[in-house]
Parts: C-alpha cells; structure tokens; sequence
C-alpha cells in the first residue's frame, strides 16, 4: 500500500488589507481603471492648479498695508484687509467711535454663542435678549452718558448684518407659526387670507420687498410720520423670511398623525391648548433643518439691504474700497475677506444644524 | 316627582358652537384686512396729493429717455417705456432659462458625484457645494463681475481658447452664417419630429405586445436628427461660419455676450448648482438599496438599473424641490440691478428714479415675477403628475 494517505494542504495566502491608509486608496482612489484613470486626472489637475493658488495667495502675497509694494507684487495684497479692516467690518461708523460698534458686535456675538448651549437653554434667556437689544440701542445710538449721537443711517458693517439678521429671524418665527396655523385652519377665510399672503410673498424676490420697504413704505403711512429706513428694511425682510418659514413649518404640521389631535380632543384640550402642548413640540421638532436652511438663507439674504443703501457687511465692503483709488485694484482681496467671514457664519450655522437635530431627536433614540 | 327635566332649548347663535365663533373670527379677520387695506390705500391717496405725485400707468406710453446696455431687439432711448420693460423681461428671461439649463447639468453632475467610487471627486463636489452655498449670491455676483471687468485683459490682448475670445469686454463666439442650407435643416428637423413621434409610438406598441425592449429615445432622436442632416445636405451644406477675429481695437464679427451677462449667468448658475447639487443627492438617497439590488438581482446592468430603476423613482422626490430652485434663480436675476444688467429691476428702478411713480414700477416688477412664478409651477406641476406614481 504506497498510496498516500495524508496530504499537506497548500497554505492559502494571506487576506487582502481590508484596514489601513493602502486599503482606503485601493477601495476609493483605485478600486477599477476608471476610478484609476479619474484619480490620476483629478491629481495632475490639481498639482497644476493648487500651486499657482498658493503662490498668489500665500507666497507672493503683500501682507503688510502699503500700496506701492502691492502695486509691485505679483501675488495677492492682503494688506488691503489689514489696512480697511476697521472700514470694512464697520462701514460709515464714525472712527473714533468704532470701539462702540465692537462692544455691540462682541455682545451680540457672545449672546448667540450663549442661546446656542444647552446649560443656556433657560427662562433668563429671553429677559437677557431684551437687555442686551437695548443696551445695543444706547450704545450705538448714543446720545446718553455723554455719548455722542449716531443716527441709525450712520450703522453699518457687521454690527448691522448682525442686527439685521437676528431681529429678523426672531421676528419671523412667531409670523411664520401664526401664518402656517392660518393654513392649516379650518376656517375657509382665514385659511386663504395666509395662503394668498405666502404665496404672494414666495413668488416675488426680496429685492423687491426692498423696494417697497424704501420707496412705497413712506407713502403707505400718515402724514407727517416717518419711520426709519433700518426699520422699514426689517420689516421687509421679516415679512419675507417669515413666508418661507410659514411653509416650512406647515411641512411639520401636516406630518403630524391625526391621531396626535383627536387624542388631545379626547383629554379635553382646546385649540389653542392642543397646538402649544401636543401639535408643535412635535411638528416643530420634524423641521428642525428646515427651519435652521431658513435662517441661513435670512442670513445671506441681508446682503441685499445694499442695494436700498443701506450699508451692511457687502456694501460698507464697497464703499471702503471705492472711496479710495489707491487700493480699488485690490478690491478681489476685500470680496474675499467677506465672503470667508460669511462662510464662516453660514457654515457654523450648519453645523450647528447638525448638532441640534441631534438633540431634539434624543426621545427617538433607543 | 317630576323627574323629567326637558332639555334647555338649543340656542341658534351661541357663542359655544364652534361654527358660530368660527364665524365671527372669519368676518372680524377679513374686516380687518379690508379696513387696513383702505387706510394704506387712502394714506397713499393722500400722500401722493400732498407731494404733488402723479399716478397712474400713463407714463408707460411716454418717452423713456435712457438707454439700454443690450437688448434682443433694437432700442432707443426715444422709446416709451412700456418697450424699455420689454427689454427688460426679455433680458430677464434670457438669463434665467439659460441659467436653469447650465444649472441642471452642472448641479446634476455634482449630486451624482457626491455617490461616486472615487474617493477624490466626493471630496471636491463635497467641497463645492459646502463653499457655494455659504457665500451670499450678490457677493458671488460682484465677484465675478469684478473677474470679468478688472482680472480679464482688455480686448485688444483676449485670451484665445478655439474658436473663442474671453476679455473685459465679454464672450465671443462663433455663429452660423445665415443661409438657405440652415433654414432647411431646421424645418427638416421639425417636420422630422412626425416620423420620430409615428416610430415611437410602434416601438412602444412591440414591447408592450412582445416584450422586447426597444429604443424609444434614441432611435426616434436619431430619426429627426437625420432629417435635419438631410435637410442641411439638401440645402447645399452650408458650413459658413462668422467667426470673430482680433481687430485693432476691439474684438469683432461673431456673436458676443457682454461681461454684465457672463456675470450674472455664471453667479447664478454655480450658486443655484450647489442647491441643485444637495437635491439631486436627496433624490437618488430616497430609492432604497433593495431598489438597485433587485435591478442587479434582475440582471440589469448599471446603466439600465440607472435609467429604467432608480432615476423613475428618484425624479419623484427630486422635481417638487427643484422647481422651487428654478424660480429661485429666476428670482434672484433680479439682483442683475447691482452689476448693472439691463434686468426688468433694473428698468423699473431707473423708471422709478426718472418718473417716481414708485408704485406702479413695483407693481409691475411684482406682477412680472409673479407670472413667470406661476407659469413654471403650473409647467413643472404638469410634469410633476406624468413622473407620479400612478395608484389606482
């Protein structure tokens, strides 16, 4: 009997990487010749592309405030930021003055920064709102304790676009919860009374609300009462926000099972009742994002109010550059200077957005 | 004992039913509207009084005494304004539909890159739409206009690529010489549509009949297509071109858009792509995984699990969000006025300006949006049902 009876079998080889840095590449960058061939394309492109940037803006760029060497370099001047700086973030606030505008700014920064954190979340937030709006008010206003006046027609820049912002978003959400509740009543009039004032509102742009709020707004009024054009803007662009949200909001609504009201009507609940403690914690809690896209937009939004000369964050931007001829060449450097300080803002928003959807989704979670 | 207690008689009019307070609240709502309605209207009547202010839409038929940077058809500033604001809208309409092509295409490619195997693409389509969408529109506009008034060489120096020339003042490109060849191939191509449209039909008949797929996109495109050719050969295949050429000053010949349209075109379309892009990535996320393994369970292959499985079901959720960026480009166009494109905003706001029948100009801006809103939700409504699922 020489057959064999026992034979080694052959080792298998060792299981590709699934883990690591050579795994990833060979699963995302190299998983097929066309994701191949892409990746190699993309990378060429971008070793053209990227060093040209970095030289323009990093190591050919001018980083000190003198024109003559801007003039004379080849890559970026971001000493047009360091010199209009003060221009740019507060516009036609009176110089001296400026440290007034950066306490308001820097409070009214911080007291968002304070409403975006749980521990805030308390009943001194709203009193404390009221507090730092007024005291915004008097300091930038002036006209008290020996400060001196400034008109409203005066404030601009980043305190502006702050202001413009905030006060509209906290103004349009309760329109916007009354609006969506008048679609979703039964009441025939009252319904199409909101349906017609979002419509309308949805199909125009903002531009023209401004328009309405700058031109036609002083002729709707009684003789011999004006209001200020700050406050004419606000409302516009309040009016405006709040029509989105209204339809944002109504989403939430309508995703509501029926049984959530029938059950409310059960325990005896009114209307009114029912909506606050069983309808809107819960609908408003489903279009968290939307309602958060919604302050973004209101955000970006405020950058028109340039166009009906008031000058916020993109018009004191403008005017500071073209006041003076030396640095107009350099105005890219200023546009961009503003459009990180916007990116810096919306981005947060964002994920912000993120973070408390997370969070008012807690009770889904098992 | 009299237990019998009869029923206490049912008021009418009790302010315990609901229907009456529902009611009153209605009658008090609108009466307020009215009343606040009236009191704007008569404040304005007043006003306008007081300061001497004319209304009316009479002005419209008087000269408008300005004239417009571009328009399609001529223009001269000895022209009422009611031809003013027809240049307006139709440079209003011009850029948003082309706007709303380029931005499909481009927000489309970018949605569908955000799924792609290739790691570097997520990142930059990734990347593209979170630095888009952050930046205000109107600063994206002044930025690009300032690209094509300030970073671009003047005309006499134009960057060359083919056939096109790119300098400060705008885009010049080639255009087809006028001949009896062109006009031909065009009504070949539309009297081509009957045989194409007769040839779907059939195809669609035999598949639903036999069922065996047959082409009902391509082959009957390649049939109108092909007249067309018939017809541009027929016609003694002109291929004149009016090219543009450098000349001592300026660039000249050939068809040109001015820096003001690029700008806003451009602003436009890379911004509302970013949106588009984030749609087109919610759409394709909807249809379920089990979707495209059935496909491939079924024996499609990725191009057919694409086009017959997940992008029916994706258009579903994609096209309601995206006819709402539709009219928000077209909206935002209005924003034209702050880099100086002859836009109906901008028409209305020089009329304002001239005539100071602030009013009227509004109502007119108002009312030309408000159409072009409703005429687009009623066309993307009616494609909207033929994309729905069909339930019994």
């Amino acid at each position: 009997m020489t057959t064999k009876s026992f034979q080694v079998i052959a080792p298998r080889p060792a299981p590709l990487r699934t883990q690591g840095i050579f795994a990833w590449c060979r699963d995302n960058l190299f998983s097929n010749w066309g994701t191949s061939l892409g990746t190699v394309l993309l990378v060429a492109t971008l070793l053209s592309l990227v060093p040209k940037l970095v030289q323009w803006a990093l190591i050919d760029a001018v980083w000190v405030s003198d024109y003559n060497l801007c003039h004379a370099a080849s890559g970026a001047c971001w000493g047009v930021v360091r010199e209009k700086f003060r221009f740019i973030l507060f516009g036609r606030y009176p110089f001296e003055e400026h440290w007034r505008a950066l306490v308001c700014t820097a409070m009214l920064l911080a007291l968002i920064g304070l409403s975006c954190t749980r521990a805030c979340w308390k009943s001194w937030l709203a009193p404390l709102w009221l507090v730092v709006l007024a005291f915004y008010w008097l300091l930038m206003h002036g006209g008290v304790l020996g400060l001196s006046t400034v008109e409203t027609d005066l404030w601009s820049g980043l305190p502006l676009t702050l202001l413009l912002a905030t006060l509209s978003m906290a103004m349009a959400f309760p329109i916007a919860l009354v609006i969506a509740l008048g679609r979703r009543s039964g009441m025939p009039a009252i319904r199409s009374l909101c349906t017609i004032y979002v419509e309308l509102i949805r199909g125009v742009p903002l531009i023209s609300v401004l328009f309405m709020a700058s031109f036609m707004f002083p002729l709707l009024m009684p003789q011999g009462f004006s209001i200020d054009v700050l406050i004419r803007v606000l409302a516009g662009i309040t009016l405006f926000a709040a029509a989105y949200m209204a339809e944002v909001i109504r989403g939430g609504l309508q995703a509501m099972p029926k049984g959530q009201v029938e059950a409310a009507a059960t325990l005896g609940l009114g209307y009114w009742q029912t909506q606050r403690l069983i309808v809107l914690p819960q609908a408003l809690a489903m279009v968290v994002p939307g309602i958060m896209n919604n302050f973004i937009s209101t955000f970006k939004d405020t950058s028109l109010v340039a166009i009906v000369s008031l000058y916020e964050l993109t018009g004191a931007m403008g005017m500071a550059m073209n006041a003076d001829a030396n640095w107009r060449p350099f105005r890219i450097e200023g546009y961009l200077f503003i459009a990180l300080i916007y990116f810096g803002f919306c981005f947060s928003m964002s994920r912000y957005s993120h973070w408390i959807e997370k969070q008012v989704n807690k009770s889904k979670l098992r | 004992m009299p237990t019998s207690r009869t029923a206490p008689p049912k008021k009418k009019w009790s302010w315990r039913s609901q229907a009456f307070r529902a009611l009153v609240y209605q009658v008090l709502a609108v009466a307020f509207i009215a009343l606040l309605v009236v009191y704007l209207a008569n404040n304005t009547a007043t006003n306008m009084r007081a300061r001497g202010i004319q209304s009316g839409f009479d002005f419209l038929a008087g000269a408008a005494g300005f004239d417009i940077g571009e328009s399609l058809f001529a223009f001269d500033s000895g022209e009422p304004y009611w031809r003013a604001y027809l240049v307006g809208m139709t440079n209003t309409l011009r850029v948003a539909l082309l706007g709303i092509v380029l931005t499909t295409l481009l927000g489309t490619l970018i949605g569908v890159g955000r799924f792609s195997r290739n790691a570097l693409v997520r990142g930059l389509c990734l990347c593209y739409v979170e630095v888009f969408r952050n930046i205000p529109v109107l600063l994206q506009l002044l930025m690009w206009y300032l690209f094509f008034t300030e970073v671009l060489p003047v005309s006499t120096e134009a960057w060359h690529i083919g056939p096109l020339f790119l300098s400060k003042g705008g885009l010049n490109f080639p255009i087809p010489t006028w001949a009896f060849g062109q006009l031909l191939a065009a009504g070949a191509l539309v009297a081509g549509l009957v045989p194409a449209w007769l040839y779907r039909r059939h195809a669609q008949r035999q598949f639903e009949a036999t069922g065996n797929p047959r082409s009902t996109v391509l082959a009957p495109l390649a049939v109108a297509l092909g007249c067309a050719v018939v017809g541009w050969i027929v016609g003694g295949a002109p291929t004149g071109l009016d090219s543009p050429i450098q000349g001592e000053f300026a660039i000249e010949n050939g068809g040109a858009l001015t820096p003001e349209f690029m700008a806003l075109l451009l602003g436009l379309t890379v911004y509302t792509a970013a949106f588009v892009a984030e749609v087109v990535r919610g759409g394709i996320q909807s249809v379920s995984l089990g979707q495209s393994e059935a496909a491939s369970a079924l024996g499609l292959n990725q191009g057919q699990t694409l086009r017959l499985v997940m992008l029916p079901q994706a258009l579903r959720v994609i096209i309601p969000p995206l006819t709402n960026q539709f009219l928000n480009l077209t909206k935002n166009s209005s924003l034209a006025v702050a880099i100086g494109y002859p836009d109906v905003v901008s028409i209305a706001n020089t009329a304002i300006n001239q005539t100071g029948r602030a009013v009227e100009c509004i109502a007119i801006i108002m009312l030309v949006y408000l159409s072009t809103s409703l005429f687009t939700s009623v066309l993307m409504n009616w494609y909207n049902d033929r994309a729905a699922i069909t339930e019994r």
